[in-house]
């Protein structure tokens, strides 16, 4: 169970003096049962690179492939295989519509041509899982809810859809700390529960230690590293640093004990581990 | 799926007619337009080529660049010619089938209506191709200024226009997302019939119009937040001021329209 990219490459505005080749030939497979998180600077061909993944744009050169369908094409198969993946955008709440919640988390639903019974089955189903209280919110409307709500709301629009892959650019951007929190846990729901192989481009080395089992770094439209996060940050941080890129406060005040002189293992990835080391040190002495 | 819609035309660059003063540009692009209507004999048009020529050397647009802006009237430009040689009036018929009746004079007067419409578009696109739309807002509110006393709101106006322009690319950038991300929710905007796909574009023009609203409360609170109220003793970063070029080129046009002025009705009116 993948997604595939083979030798992708994107070109914006294609035969006009306004071309600009955004991906240079890509080549990954994204499987299912992994967290990927997508990183890179602004410009760096992250968004180009997930609408290539759900079909919204096709390769001008090379294939997309999910578990072995081309996504280009208007055949019933591409179609089908493009409904697989849904897309959270960034700032996913400014697309809601409907009058009420209800209505927009059954949009996609109904376009795909359910009858109202299964409609509304998925509509709680989706509901549940972002963690709003269908019988409280499913008549309100949409524009009356907290921002983190808001945001749950349209979440649970392409959750409805029941895609087998989710693609979510940014989903924390714009939101307090609680509301953070709260979108990740549900994230990670999907993730676990429901299965759902999810690809997240975030700008925040933090989020894609926490919770990414794979982590993808593009820079200048390619691939500039590949690996698991906590790999990738204890091996190759002085890259990352080298483009320019930010790595997890946590290494960076691992580095600066070491550069104090301070003996850290290389294999601390998070707080309470670094606090360990410490105490055990200071017990020592 | 939007991106391909440019607005304004602005073709950076740094010669001598990007520099020009905005008012100056705007006002020599009308003089020259008067000069066009002026026209009307082979030599008028022959200098007025040889002027819209020199002009894009000056400017140092590409000739391809300025030859195309003509495109979107391509049709009526050859509308024109035709319905004037194909009806045309005249003494001297050259060809006549049915009602179809072509006269030297007919022919004469297309392509010289033809023309007259290619000369005017492309005069009028070397000033939207050197001059950047806010440059060129700000040209229009200062030669608006002394209008003001009859009651035209010439700092508004500008105003308006400099957010309408400022907003554009943006909103297109917001419709481009709203509609990725409906379509990537099964939404379909191409199948059914007129009602039903007027209908589908709801999901677009709702979230569209929301963010447009968002947008201008937050800016109109920006800008009070910084203090602005209208035009009144409002100083700018860009003065506006005319220099040694800008006068060659008010000379370039006096001399233009004094030469169609001559061709048309002066001494020179019979070459």
């Amino acid at each position: 169970m993948s997604m595939e990219l083979e030798h992708v490459s994107f070109t914006y505005s294609k035969g006009t003096p306004y071309e600009k080749e955004v991906l240079h030939d890509i080549s990954l497979t994204i499987e299912k049962s992994d967290f990927t998180a997508i990183i890179g600077h602004t410009g760096s061909g992250k968004s180009t690179l997930i609408q290539n993944l759900n079909g919204l744009l096709h390769p001008t050169a090379g294939r997309a492939l999910i578990e072995g369908t081309d996504l280009a094409g208007k055949s019933p198969e591409a179609r089908a295989a493009r409904s697989k993946v849904g897309m959270v955008f960034q700032y996913p709440e400014h697309q809601l519509f409907a009058e009420t919640v209800y209505e927009d988390v059954a949009f996609g639903p109904r376009n795909l041509g359910l009858g109202e019974d299964e409609v509304e089955r998925r509509v709680r189903e989706a509901m549940a899982f972002v963690g709003l209280d269908y019988e409280a919110l499913a008549r309100r409307s949409p524009f009356n809810l907290s921002g983190g709500q808001m945001r749950r709301v349209a979440i649970a629009g392409v959750v409805s859809m029941q895609p087998e892959y989710l693609i979510l650019d940014e989903p924390s951007a714009g939101l307090d700390p609680g509301a953070r929190r709260d979108v990740f846990r549900e994230i990670l729901e999907l993730y676990r529960k429901r299965k759902m192989g999810m690809i997240m481009v975030t700008h925040s080395m933090e989020d894609a230690l926490q919770f990414a089992t794979r982590l993808i770094v593009l820079n200048d439209g390619r691939v500039f590293l590949d690996g698991k996060p906590a790999d990738l940050f204890r091996e190759r941080r002085q890259e990352l640093i080298r483009v320019g890129m930010d790595i997890p406060e946590i290494y960076k005040l691992a580095d600066a004990l070491r550069a104090a002189g301070i003996d850290i293992p290389e294999t601390i990835t998070d707080r309470a581990a670094l606090v360990k080391v410490l105490r055990r040190r200071k017990g020592g002495k | 799926m939007l991106g391909d819609i440019t607005l304004g035309q602005y073709y950076p660059g740094n010669s001598f007619i990007h520099g020009l003063d905005p008012r100056t540009k705007i006002i020599v692009t009308l003089l020259s337009i008067v000069a066009v209507f002026l026209a009307q004999s082979v030599a008028a048009y022959a200098i007025l080529w040889a002027m819209v020529f020199f002009v894009i050397a000056v400017s140092r647009l590409p000739f391809l660049l300025v030859l195309r802006s003509v495109k979107p009237l391509l049709f009526i430009i050859v509308l024109t010619l035709a319905m004037h040689v194909l009806i045309g009036q005249g003494e001297t018929v050259l060809y006549q089938w049915k009602f179809i009746r072509v006269t030297e004079e007919g022919v004469a007067m297309g392509v010289k209506m033809s023309m007259r419409l290619m000369l005017l578009l492309m005069f009028s696109s070397v000033l939207t191709f050197t001059t950047s739309p806010i440059v060129l807002t700000d040209g229009i509110e200062s030669l608006l200024r002394p209008f003001r006393r009859v009651g035209v709101p010439a700092h508004e106006l500008a105003m308006m226009m400099t957010i309408a322009l400022r907003f554009i690319p943006t909103l297109l950038e917001e419709t481009d997302r709203i509609i990725k991300a409906q379509t990537s929710r099964g939404a379909d905007f191409q199948s059914g019939s007129l009602l039903q796909r007027a209908k589908n574009m709801l999901p677009i023009l709702i979230p569209l119009f929301i963010s447009a609203f968002r947008r201008a409360d937050e800016l109109a609170v920006a800008m009070e937040a910084r203090c602005y109220h209208g035009g009144e003793g409002r100083t700018r970063m860009h003065q506006l001021a005319y220099r040694r070029g800008d006068v060659a080129a008010f000379g370039f046009a006096v001399v233009l329209l004094a030469l169609l002025a001559l061709l048309r009705w002066g001494p020179l009116a019979r070459l």
